[in-house]
């Protein structure tokens, strides 16, 4: 690891100061860009620290929406959307090891949209706001593809708003060896339609498949998606999967996640 | 009574008390007065020419003491290979040298081209960043039979190709085996790969070279199985340094399972650069490190060929691996897939004739050496791969068609075609064992009700035989080891009657300290606890060849066992003098010599003592003390055997594998401590089941390691298995060693794999997809699914 400097401000306000100079980038968790600066393949100047902001913290409900501090450990969300949200709770009680979510954050996970992440699939698959120091961000506006999203230089995600669903779920097919989504699925189901989130899957990153949903939205039953399939053309190849396989997933993770949702 | 820690008891391990409370003391853990470190600046290209290596810069950056390159060991040796193989034409295998650092040329990914020694690791990583290398890109050899064809690029200019050898086995037999084929009745064939694998034990390799100058004594503090054998090569070829100044310690080491085998250029680097240096110079490998600098395992290509008379009757069998050598030979690399595999390739049947034949081939990846198991896996796989094959082409059970070849109680010893001569065994009873342990007769219904639910359910059987407890000397050097395959101990008594055994037989997670001490309690008939055991320090231990092959007990446990006969025998000498008695006429029992058919007698300690003080003492015939050191040199290998059953069920929907339940009946002879034994099973159980469904070890067509971190290679968790059965009852005790014990540390990552994969294809089988006749490990989901949906 290369030397750097560590800030850890108390308010939002302190934080995007200290991120102003352009040298420096937010740590949340450290799940990610740790790894990362051990390995030497990110060197930040400053690293300012997300994790001792009160008002970046926690669960709480604002009428249909969930309110998630972006700095809320996967373990927080685990515990405190149960009640609420327990399609939400179960995507982030499954992720990772209690090592992992007990430090790593919805922020950093949105932040850093891996395309093989849970998060992005729960934050698109619910149409929720992601609420920054300057803005509010939809979230199919957010995602931009693998590791890319709509954030600017020295821009800090505060909280998460996600509508809450009348029935959700998240399946996830374990990738063998990183245990990330393989291919993970969320669905949820509004009074307005049904949204399907799929991660895991596409070089471009989590999407939405709008003709599953269509379907869902006439009739919320696994029965429904007979006959529907995506096409493999776009879906990651790697060692762990060929995108026919990704692609026929993509059905047996939505099947499975409207199951369970229902 | 039998002693509640003696041989047999399943004592808990007493070293479990320091490493589960963070207490063990690793290398990592030896931190000198003065100690500076090392970091490597590795080749991150497969092939490639050095035109240039600029290191003014990274020299002066602070902190810095020196950046070494190959010049600096300009006067020293190659790393060396333990083991010449002589090809089919009787000519010596092809050798490259192994350089510390890279010479002229960078060969893998990873392969170091200079080393920089700082006040701090973060300064040598730093200053390394700061070396300037030139390197011209060449063509990499990745794939071995591209490396084989005309005009491929040469991994070493001065060899005349990438073929190592050419090994034939028996090479007599070639033109029998082929006029079997000619006359049978069926042939089944083929053709599979067995998976390259990456041991990842938990402990990381680490180095720390010490040099006294004033005198002229080296220390290299290493994870290593076998410290006197680094010595040895370390000393003798690389460095030029006499053992009795070179002293090598192998404290705590957590795991190895062959990668710490060998003795690596950062061992020798880290002597030498504490000598030039008059510092201690430490190295610890990071995770990402290891994956591209030790060793890996497996990496051949395999087509085998069985031929069945009518009566289904094995006539003979056919075999043409090609094994990748990597780079450079690693320490026992060439007779991984000759001398461990081609002679293990009758497996546990009276095929009457084979033929085995192998191609090592360099490539420019990391080099391959053994890996638990190591040749033998290769063996079982494809012969229990091929037997099922056999039975589902000839439509037969394939348990029946097992047994009807199987090599009988009464036919032991049993020359085999191949070289071997078995002691002893019975292959029915394992097999009866795994099958009622297994609940085989009801799996049928376990079948019907997964098929409710949906999910594909299949039973694999494997039966293996192993050659373990590597030796006899002058067998192994005929075959061309270079070193000797012999243990030994001594048995220090102390004044009192403790005992302080010295071993040469490293322990790494197979908890010696405990079993070697139950051998000798049982003997003498002391308590355990009155004797603790010594490894891995080669200025207090006496000459070892290591611990690897499951010698362990078969080979270092003998030499206790006779080290500790001639303590006794002695004595007993002194008993004899004490109690005035002939020394026939004493009995030794429960730790106290006694005068037979009286009641006089002194206890262990009324000897001991004696033999240190000695006033009342027969000092014409005797030397005081009691210490006394053997060697043990086998007569033969030992041949642990056994039958798996593994039961699984397979989600159609995602091809994806659950074990559900899966037996080891093993005959590993006599058992010292069930408990460790059965520990070493699931051990090995996890890491062939980890190669059959998760393991995978992956370069593209560039040489770039694809799998080069847990994000892509897929090490098993606890939660992959499930349903362990572990039975040693079968037991045949070895005819040729004192303990009658044949080894069982090897066992499970070899009879496991092809288990795995029968109870695959016979799940795909039974659900109707006939045409699946082979799935290469691993059987990831994707793989399985590709399968059914082609
Ligand atoms: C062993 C292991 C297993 C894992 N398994 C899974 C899994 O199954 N599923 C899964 O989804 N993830 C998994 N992860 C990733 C984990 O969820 C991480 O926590 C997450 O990706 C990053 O969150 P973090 O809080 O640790 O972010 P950090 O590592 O601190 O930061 C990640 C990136 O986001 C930026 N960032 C952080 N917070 C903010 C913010 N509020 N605003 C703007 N930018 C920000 C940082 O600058 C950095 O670039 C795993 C990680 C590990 C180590």
């Amino acid at each position: 690891m290369h030397a750097f400097e560590f800030v850890k401000p108390s308010s939002i306000a302190d934080a995007v100061k200290a991120l102003a100079s352009g040298e420096a980038i937010p740590l949340s968790g450290g799940q990610t860009l740790i790894p990362s600066m051990k390995a030497r393949l990110n060197a930040p100047e400053v690293l300012v620290s997300l994790t001792g902001i009160a008002e970046m913290k926690g669960v709480c409900r604002d009428g249909d929406v969930l309110v998630v501090g972006a700095a809320t450990t996967h373990a927080e969300v685990a515990r405190a959307a149960a009640g609420d949200f327990p399609g939400l709770a179960g995507l982030a009680g499954k992720i990772g090891d209690p090592a992992v979510r007990s430090r790593g954050t919805i922020g950093g996970s949105l932040a850093n949209n891996d395309p093989s992440a849970c998060y992005p699939a729960a934050a698109l698959g619910t149409g929720a706001r992601i609420v920054t120091d300057r803005r509010e961000i939809a979230a199919d506006d957010f995602f931009q593809g693998m590791f890319t999203t709509a954030l600017k230089e020295g821009e800090v995600i505060t909280s998460v708003r996600l509508p809450i669903p009348e029935a959700s779920a998240y399946a996830k097919f374990l990738q063998p060896a990183s245990r990330f989504a393989l291919t993970g699925v969320f669905v949820a189901k509004y009074a307005a339609g049904v949204r399907v989130a799929v991660t895991g899957a596409s070089e471009g990153g989590v999407f939405r498949w709008a003709e599953a949903e269509a379907a869902l939205s006439s009739d919320f039953d696994s029965e429904a998606l007979s006959g529907l399939s995506v096409a493999a053309e776009g879906m990651i190849s790697d060692l762990h999967g060929t995108p026919e396989y990704r692609a026929h997933l993509v059905r047996v993770m939505t099947r499975r996640a409207v199951a369970a949702a229902s | 009574m039998p002693k509640d820690d003696g041989i047999g008891a399943s004592v808990k391990r007493r070293e479990d008390n320091r490493f589960l409370t963070g207490n063990g003391r690793y290398t990592d853990d030896i931190n000198l007065r003065g100690q500076a470190y090392v970091h490597f600046l590795r080749s991150d290209v497969a092939h490639g020419r050095i035109k240039a290596i600029d290191s003014s810069a990274a020299g002066s950056m602070p902190g810095v003491l020196k950046v070494f390159t190959s010049a600096d060991f300009a006067s020293a040796g190659g790393i060396p290979c333990g083991w010449q193989v002589t090809d089919r034409h009787g000519q010596p295998m092809q050798e490259p040298k192994h350089p510390i650092l890279a010479e002229g040329k960078v060969r893998h990914v990873g392969d170091p081209i200079a080393a920089v020694v700082a006040e701090t690791y973060e300064q040598a990583r730093d200053a390394a960043e700061a070396i300037e290398v030139d390197i011209e890109d060449l063509e990499p050899v990745i794939d071995m039979k591209a490396a084989l064809a005309e005009g491929a690029p040469k991994v070493h200019d001065d060899l005349s190709s990438n073929l190592c050898y050419d090994w034939g086995f028996v090479e007599e037999n070639k033109d029998a085996v082929n006029a079997a084929f000619g006359n049978a009745a069926h042939v089944v064939s083929l053709e599979l790969t067995n998976n390259r694998l990456v041991a990842n034990p938990m402990e990381p390799r680490v180095a720390v070279g010490d040099y006294d100058p004033w005198g002229d004594m080296h220390t290299l503090y290493t994870t290593s199985q076998n410290p006197h054998v680094i010595r040895l090569l370390m000393g003798a070829f690389v460095l030029s340094i006499p053992e009795h100044k070179l002293r090598v310690v192998a404290p705590d080491v957590g795991g190895g399972f062959g990668s710490k085998i060998y003795h690596y250029a950062e061992e020798a680097f880290c002597t030498h650069a504490a000598k030039v240096l008059k510092r201690p110079v430490k190295w610890t490998s990071s995770r990402s490190e290891a994956f591209i600098s030790d060793a890996h395992g497996r990496d051949h290509k395999t087509k085998i060929e069985l031929a069945l008379d009518a009566d289904h009757n094995f006539t003979a069998i056919r075999t043409e691996t090609y094994a990748n050598m990597g780079a450079y030979l690693s320490t026992f690399a060439p007779s991984i897939p000759t001398w461990l595999h081609g002679t293990l390739m009758a497996g546990n049947y009276k095929t009457p004739l084979i033929y085995v034949n192998v191609k090592a081939v360099f490539t420019n990846t990391v080099p391959v050496d053994a890996y638990r198991g190591a040749g033998r896996p290769e063996a079982t796989f494809q012969l229990e791969r091929l037997i099922d094959k056999a039975a589902r082409q000839l439509g037969v059970d394939p348990i029946e068609l097992r047994r009807r070849n199987f090599i009988q109680p009464d036919q032991f010893p049993y020359q085999t075609p191949v070289a071997v001569v078995y002691d002893t065994g019975n292959y029915d009873a394992t097999l009866d064992k795994m099958l009622e342990l297994a609940d085989y007769a009801s799996f049928d219904k376990r079948a019907e009700e997964s098929k409710a639910r949906g999910k594909l359910r299949g039973f694999g059987i494997a039966h293996y035989i192993e050659a373990c407890g590597i030796a006899p000397s002058n067998l192994v050097g005929q075959l061309g080891a270079r070193a000797g395959l012999y243990e030994s101990a001594t048995i220090r008594v102390n004044a009192t009657g403790s005992i302080s055994v010295y071993t040469g037989s490293h322990s790494h997670g197979q908890g010696h300290e405990t079993t070697f001490a139950q051998v000798v309690a049982e003997m003498i008939g002391v308590d355990a606890d009155s004797i603790h055991i010594h490894h891995g320090d080669t200025s207090n231990t006496p000459m070892g060849m290591g611990t690897y092959g499951s010698r362990s007990l078969a080979v270092g446990g003998s030499a206790i066992v006779k080290a500790t006969n001639k303590v006794i025998d002695k004595a007993r000498k002194i008993a004899a003098h004490l109690l005035e008695a002939a020394p026939e006429d004493i009995e030794l029992k429960d730790g106290k010599f006694s005068v037979a058919g009286t009641d006089k007698s002194v206890d262990w300690s009324g000897v001991t003592l004696a033999a240190y003080v000695p006033h009342n003492y027969p000092l014409e015939d005797l030397e005081p003390g009691l210490e006394e050191t053997a060697f043990y040199d086998p007569s033969n290998f030992t041949y642990p055997a056994g039958a798996y059953g593994c039961e699984i069920e397979l989600d159609p929907e995602t091809g994806k594998i659950d074990i559900l339940r899966f037996v080891a009946a093993d005959d590993f002879g006599n058992v010292v401590n069930p408990m460790i034994v059965e520990g070493q099973v699931h051990g090995g159980l996890a890491q062939g089941i980890g190669q059959a469904l998760l393991e995978n070890c992956v370069y593209d067509e560039n040489g770039q390691l694809l799998s080069g971190s847990y994000m892509d290679y897929a090490m098993p968790r606890a939660d992959d298995f499930r349903g362990f059965v572990v039975d040693h009852s079968c037991n045949t005790p070895c005819t040729h060693n004192p303990l009658g014990v044949k080894g069982c540390g090897e066992a499970g990552a070899i009879g496991s794999p092809p288990a795995v994969v029968n109870a695959a294809i016979d799940a795909l089988h039974r659900a109707g997809h006939t045409h699946i006749t082979h799935i290469d490990m691993p059987l990831t989901p994707s793989r399985v699914w590709s399968a059914m949906n082609r």
